[in-house]
């Protein structure tokens, strides 16, 4: 039962994981922007995902396995702050509060968002 | 090769971050403190690594996108601060919501920049 319930988390990991590096690796690849917009992109998808499962009310393994392993490992915390972090060195003020509101601000309306729609559905 | 050290690496971390969550699990709990304590460690941790460790020995890209990509990146989570704060609007505890938020904030970009610190330091010596 509780050996279950890691090993969902831990595919759900697995695949949130790569997900967020092959799309790190793509758009640094092709694109130059002036805020990572890698990070932006994943921990605003992520975070409407989230919602989305929550608004559903999926059942406690289906959260497990895309909720709290995929949604939980494609979306990065860590990341996000070291950018912020290395924007704010680079004395590029603009960019890094820029990053700051729209990480938040779309994190938090798109898990809302994610949320309703799921409730519609639900 | 690398994608495979990333995902092994991210399961563990959201592995980690989730029995984490399971021990400070408390039904009636006002904060989700188990996710900011989670997402400020592991700000730390990764600023510490790519300004210092990953500066310092000789690591491959493979490993250093294992270990700061993969774990760190997955141990911590952006997706359920988001879910959380719109939880605690629903809730009606806007308060708490705005202060879990700015936490969030001022506390991430602290530990970050921490992290960073070290590195400064132990080059002046």
């Amino acid at each position: 039962m509780s050996e279950i319930v890691f090993i969902l988390v831990g595919i759900g990991g697995f695949v949130g994981a790569i997900a967020r590096f092959a799309i790190s690796q793509l758009v640094k690849r092709n694109f130059r922007f002036t805020i990572p917009a890698a990070t932006v992109f994943v921990n605003v998808a992520g975070s409407f995902l989230l919602g989305l499962l929550n608004g559903l009310h999926v059942g406690e393994y289906i959260l497990l396995l895309a909720g709290t392993g995929f949604c939980g490992a494609f979306t990065t915390f860590s990341t996000f702050k070291l950018e912020a972090v290395q924007l704010h060195l680079r004395e590029q003020k603009r960019a890094f509060i820029f990053y700051t509101i729209f990480t938040y601000a779309g994190g938090i309306a798109l898990a809302f968002v994610g949320y309703q729609l799921g409730m519609l559905f639900h | 090769m690398i994608y495979l050290f990333v995902g092994i690496a991210g399961s563990l971390g959201a592995m980690l971050r989730y029995g984490i969550g399971l021990a400070f699990y408390q039904a009636d709990a006002a904060f989700p403190i188990s996710t900011l304590l989670i997402n400020l460690a592991g700000s730390f941790l990764l600023a510490w690594l790519t300004g210092f460790v990953f500066t310092k020995a000789n690591l491959s890209t493979a490993v250093q996108s294992a270990i700061g990509t993969g774990f760190v990146g997955s141990f911590t989570t952006f997706s359920t601060l988001s879910v959380e704060t719109v939880d605690l609007f629903h809730d009606e505890r806007l308060l708490l919501a705005i202060l879990y938020v700015l936490t969030s904030i001022i506390g991430g970009l602290t530990m970050s920049k921490l992290g960073y610190q070290t590195v400064v330091r132990d080059e002046s010596r």
